[in-house]
């Protein structure tokens, strides 16, 4: 077997091998240009097709008393369109979910990144992760049809479709996600602060509190700002365990529609596109967009600091 | 507790004792603070496990052959899951086909080609939003974009678009990552040795991310099985009783692509479905079905966890 003789520079150059090679590199630079636009691209989009669907309803509809208005009964034969209820009782059930995940999510991540020895961490993060994967709709059955049944018994007065059950699974559901940041976020403090502290004499609870959670505050509130996120557009919980039925209340032990199950009824349903009552599903769409780009944009800001910071 | 200039015997005495108070002090606080964590622990977990372990006790019975490839019916003990499995395989096909090479691509531009400016900011600061964009918002983009904008139906391709969509932000932030774990001398030798920059990623870069790669598409494609939201948006039928022409067939050319047209269910919509109804035996349907459901995404997420897992220990060694 002869070797193969390797051609030399000129020869590569005069065979149009270099400028192959060159073009395939820009055809591929460009490529994958165009598909980091993309998601660009899909954000453009979401902002398009929410205002534009929604253009109709702004015309029929002020947003004055879209944003004011304390009924909603979009289908009635003198239609309302308050969205007030819809976003109470998705804030409500956002502030139970934060009932329990703030403290829950604090005192789990200061223990995993301060007392916990390794080998637990080891353990915990992967559990965390796999908890993160439950579907939401088996997250659902559990408030329906487990947890509330059975805090009938301890609560008068709940109904068996409410706002308080779905409220502690949702917060319950984003603690693995917040756990996660949070303890990113400790994690990122430098030992030698801890060190320092150390040496002055602190404990591991006064280290915790005056050291590595001041140090990491940004990411702290980062975690807990996106688990808010979560919590206001998180939909199947909410469309089975807390109900469809547009609801003014501030008892969180009746039932109320969140915008999310509002959407799902609506899609579930038989409304014609392009009626005014089809096209809410696009402006209390575009009321849960701009809530949750608030948060997103909070929480990215936040947790960058934290990253320079260190 | 307070030094005082004087320096006398009993104040010295005063303040060892006190301190030897606040470190007991102190030590007392700090086992609260280990049990407390742990109790906390114990009880988040403790309740997820437990309802998870009903779900199974409720649901594992109910799985059978027969729930496993009979179509859904109005008689409980009658339904099955067979379109809702086909369905929800046939919709991950699609959306993992479209969603990894987009979101590598993403991912390597954004690493190893963008440069440092106005326009790499914007699309960073855009992923990050877009990984938390409620997943109903995505359902409400593909019902205007691609349902009634471009008129392509409530089809399985529509599903698989908009769920790849969904995922997306996943694979891009996880390429980065595998990317930029990669050493920099097996670039820059690369490079030394006269290979251009699309050469250095094809034998070079993406070969070394492909674990990593890999993790962040399982993870993605187990979150895109459970979501449930973005297709009751897109109007995905729930009552399904057939099942998309087959993909590959025995006659020329062997494999067709009429299934992405189709109507189709999906296992989290039919568990939906069937949490639904009054009847306590569709429940016990739902449960059958949350336990498929979970068995899947949990045995990806197993799987993903492990492959990281022994890329950290090579990594090590």
């Amino acid at each position: 077997m002869a070797p193969t003789r390797i051609p030399n520079a000129t020869e590569l150059v005069a065979s149009g091998f270099v400028a192959r090679r060159k073009l395939l590199s820009r055809v591929m630079s460009v490529l994958l240009f165009l598909c980091a636009a993309l998601s660009v691209f899909v954000t453009t989009a979401i902002v398009v097709i929410l205002v534009s669907e929604s253009w109709e309803f702004f015309a029929q509809v002020s947003i004055i008393d879209f944003l004011t208005g304390t009924m909603w009964t979009p289908v009635f034969a003198n239609p309302q369109f308050g969205v007030l209820p819809l976003l109470l009782a998705t804030l409500q059930t956002a502030a139970l979910a934060m009932m329990i995940a703030v403290p829950m999510g604090l005192l789990m991540s200061i223990y995993l990144s301060e007392y916990a020895n390794p080998k637990v961490r080891e353990i915990m993060k992967p559990a965390l992760e796999l908890l993160e994967a439950v579907p939401t709709v088996v997250y659902g059955y559990f408030a329906l049809l487990v947890m509330t049944p059975f805090l009938q018994k301890f609560i008068p007065g709940l109904a068996g479709i409410n706002l308080l059950v779905p409220g502690i699974i949702l917060g319950i559901m984003i603690l693995p996600y917040v756990v996660s940041v949070s303890e990113d976020a400790m994690r990122a403090v430098p030992n030698g602060l801890r060190e320092g502290a150390y040496a002055l004499g602190m404990s591991k609870w006064q280290v915790a509190l005056r050291v590595v959670v001041p140090g990491a505050f940004s990411g702290i509130t980062a975690a807990f700002i996106l688990g808010m996120s979560r919590a206001v557009g998180e939909t199947m919980v909410l469309a089975i365990a807390a109900g469809q039925n547009p609801n003014l209340t501030f008892d969180p032990r009746e039932g109320a529609a969140t915008i999310t199950a509002y959407i799902v009824q609506v899609s579930l349903g038989d409304l014609p596109h392009g009626s005014l009552a089809y096209s809410t599903i696009f402006s209390t769409g575009l009321v849960l967009f701009i809530m949750t780009l608030g948060f997103n944009l909070a929480g990215f800001y936040l947790r960058k600091r934290f990253r320079e910071a260190y | 507790m307070a030094f005082t200039s004087s320096g006398n015997l009993s104040s010295a005495e005063m303040s060892t004792r006190d301190a030897i108070g606040a470190v007991n002090r102190a030590k007392r606080i700090d086992k609260i603070f280990a049990v407390g964590g742990i109790l906390v622990m114990v009880i988040a977990m403790g309740l997820l496990f437990a309802l998870i372990g009903d779900l199974v006790v409720r649901g594992l019975g109910r799985i059978d052959y027969d729930f496993l490839t009979s179509f859904p019916s109005r008689r409980a003990e009658r339904a099955g899951i067979l379109s809702a499995w086909v369905g929800s395989i046939l919709v991950m096909l699609t959306t993992a086909f479209l969603a990894i090479p987009v979101g590598v691509a993403a991912g390597l531009y954004l690493e190893e080609y963008a440069r440092k400016g106005w326009l790499s900011n914007i699309i960073e600061i855009n992923v990050s939003n877009l990984a938390g964009v409620p997943s109903i918002i995505y359902g409400l983009l593909a019902l205007g974009l691609f349902v009634y904008g471009l008129d392509l139906g409530k089809t399985i391709l529509v599903a698989g678009m908009t769920l790849g969509l969904l995922i997306l932000p996943i694979v891009i932030v996880s390429t980065r990552e595998a990317v930029r774990a990669i050493p920099r001398v097996i670039k820059e030798g690369a490079y030394g040795l006269g290979a251009d920059q699309w050469q250095v990623m094809w034998h070079y870069i993406i070969p070394a991310a492909r674990p990593g790669i890999l993790t962040g598409a399982i993870v993605g494609l187990s979150r895109a099985i459970g979501e449930t939201a973005p297709i009751i948006t897109i109007g995905a039928l729930t009552f399904i009783a057939f099942l998309p022409p087959a993909p590959v067939s025995g006659d020329f050319p062997f494999i067709n692509f009429d299934w992405l047209t189709d109507g189709f269910t999906v296992l989290p919509i039919q568990m939906f479905n069937w949490i639904s109804r009054p009847q306590a035996d569709f429940h016990v349907n739902a449960a059958a079905t949350g336990v498929v459901l979970m068995a899947l995404t949990l045995s990806l997420n197993g799987i993903a966890i492990w492959i990281r897992y022994r890329l950290r220990r090579e990594h090590h060694n």
